[in-house]
């Protein structure tokens, strides 16, 4: 009960503690304790950092799409435009070539029908003579009638 | 659970509870205080042992990786009592933190020993003694340390020390010792400073000297009369034989009275260390503050 010689070996075994303690114990605890706040600050800042960058990508993404969707697009629009032109020109050519085609047919055509009525003109002029001949071998004379005859071959 | 079983102590009640409050002691000079508490100083050892363990050899494995369920309970500790300086106390020393810790963790220690059967370590402490054929009678053990007004009284004349030592290194010799005679009573003039410095003087002085007095017999109050309570607790079935019917009925009773105070107990062990420290950080904080 009585205060003796106890208090003062508790009172330095005390201030040992305190001294191991904050020589040895105190730091290593609070320095882990830091560290792992440390850490744990890093990987949050670094995981708002990557969700932000995904976000980045997303966006950039989207604006890729959208780019390429327009391209796309006008790819399209221009091959149509292309194409149009392309039946234009055919068609157009076509009618060129139909019309000259026709041209020379007709040409072709009427000079043929030209020979031809010639040719039958000839023919019927020198039919017409020969009938006539015939007919009159005997009481015309061809001289005589030659003009008779002239202005019967151009009335044919 | 509290049953006496110490023969050498008898039927005698009150020699029982004296045999109980007697230290082991060794003499080691001509007057009364030049004597050790033995019980005292090993208790206290395997307290600072365990206290040392928790807290420095395993805090030298921790990880700054996911802490294990031990590490845990030491950080949370730690951390408790850190963020405790750091609010109150506002100097630059870095002994306080470590100091609070060390106030906590080993006056928690050392008051856990009260919830300790209170008659089974004596009780092999007497059989040992037998054993080695002395008197068993003589075979005195009080394993609380906070029981034993030494420890309280020696831990705040430690915290006084420091206190001194704070003030004087956070304010410089010249202002520590000005504010003895220019604190509480603050004076303007010559005149006034020179009529106040008297109280002033007076007031400190007292001051300083009721702190370590009313820390240590806080504690000592509290773990001696807890350590009392479970005396008198196991004085109930004390000498009693099987036979009598009031054994049982007072075995019963000692049942119920000596689990009620050890669970109240918890609560004052735990709190009687927190209060030892918060207080020896006020006075730290109160030291390294400019009046």
């Amino acid at each position: 009960m009585n205060p003796n010689l106890t208090l003062v070996v508790q009172g330095l075994a005390f201030f040992a503690v305190v001294w191991l303690v904050m020589k040895f114990g105190w730091p290593h605890i609070i320095g882990a304790i830091e560290e792992r706040q440390n850490r744990i600050a890093e990987g949050l800042s670094q995981a708002d950092k990557a969700r932000k960058e995904l976000a980045d990508a997303d966006a950039r993404v989207a604006e890729e799409i959208k780019k390429a969707r327009v391209e796309a697009t006008s790819i399209v629009d221009k091959a149509q435009q292309q194409a149009a032109q392309i039946i234009d020109k055919a068609r157009q050519d076509a009618i060129v070539e139909a019309t000259k085609q026709k041209a020379i047919a007709a040409a072709d055509i009427e000079a043929q029908a030209h020979k031809a009525r010639e040719e039958l003109r000839g023919k019927v002029a020198a039919l017409a003579v020969a009938g006539a001949e015939k007919i009159l071998r005997r009481e015309i004379d061809a001289n005589a009638h030659k003009s008779l005859l002239d202005q019967l071959v151009t009335e044919i | 659970m509290a049953t006496p079983h110490e023969p050498a102590a008898g039927a005698d009640m009150t020699g029982y509870i004296q045999h109980h409050l007697h230290h082991w002691q060794l003499q080691v000079g001509d007057s009364a205080f030049m004597t050790l508490n033995l019980d005292t100083l090993i208790f206290t050892l395997l307290c600072c042992a365990t206290f040392l363990g928790l807290f420095v050899l395993f805090a030298r494995r921790a990880t700054a990786g996911v802490p294990g369920k031990l590490q845990s309970i030491v950080e949370a500790v730690v951390l408790f009592v850190d963020g405790l300086v750091k609010e109150t106390f506002h100097g630059k020393s870095k002994v306080i933190a470590p100091m609070s810790l060390t106030l906590f963790g080993l006056i928690f220690f050392m008051n856990f020993l009260d919830l300790l059967p209170i008659d089974f370590l004596p009780w092999l402490w007497s059989g040992a003694h037998s054993l080695a054929g002395h008197d068993p009678a003589h075979a005195y053990l009080r394993i609380v340390p906070t029981a034993d007004l030494n420890t309280p009284l020696g831990m705040a004349l430690a915290v006084f020390f420091m206190v001194q030592y704070v003030g004087l290194s956070e304010k410089g010799v010249v202002k520590f010792f000005a504010e003895f005679f220019t604190a509480p009573f603050h004076a303007h003039g010559a005149l006034g400073k020179v009529l106040l410095s008297p109280a002033n003087l007076l007031l400190r002085l007292i001051e300083e000297a009721v702190r370590p007095v009313s820390l240590s017999l806080r504690l000592f109050g509290n773990m001696y009369a807890g350590e009392l309570i479970f005396i008198l607790i196991a004085v109930m079935t004390l000498g009693a034989g099987i036979a009598h019917a009031s054994t049982w009925f007072l075995g019963f009773g000692q049942f119920v009275a000596d689990f009620g105070w050890t669970a109240f107990h918890i609560l004052i062990i735990t709190l009687q260390a927190f209060i030892f420290m918060v207080l020896s950080i006020v006075y730290l904080s109160m030291a390294a503050e400019s009046h």
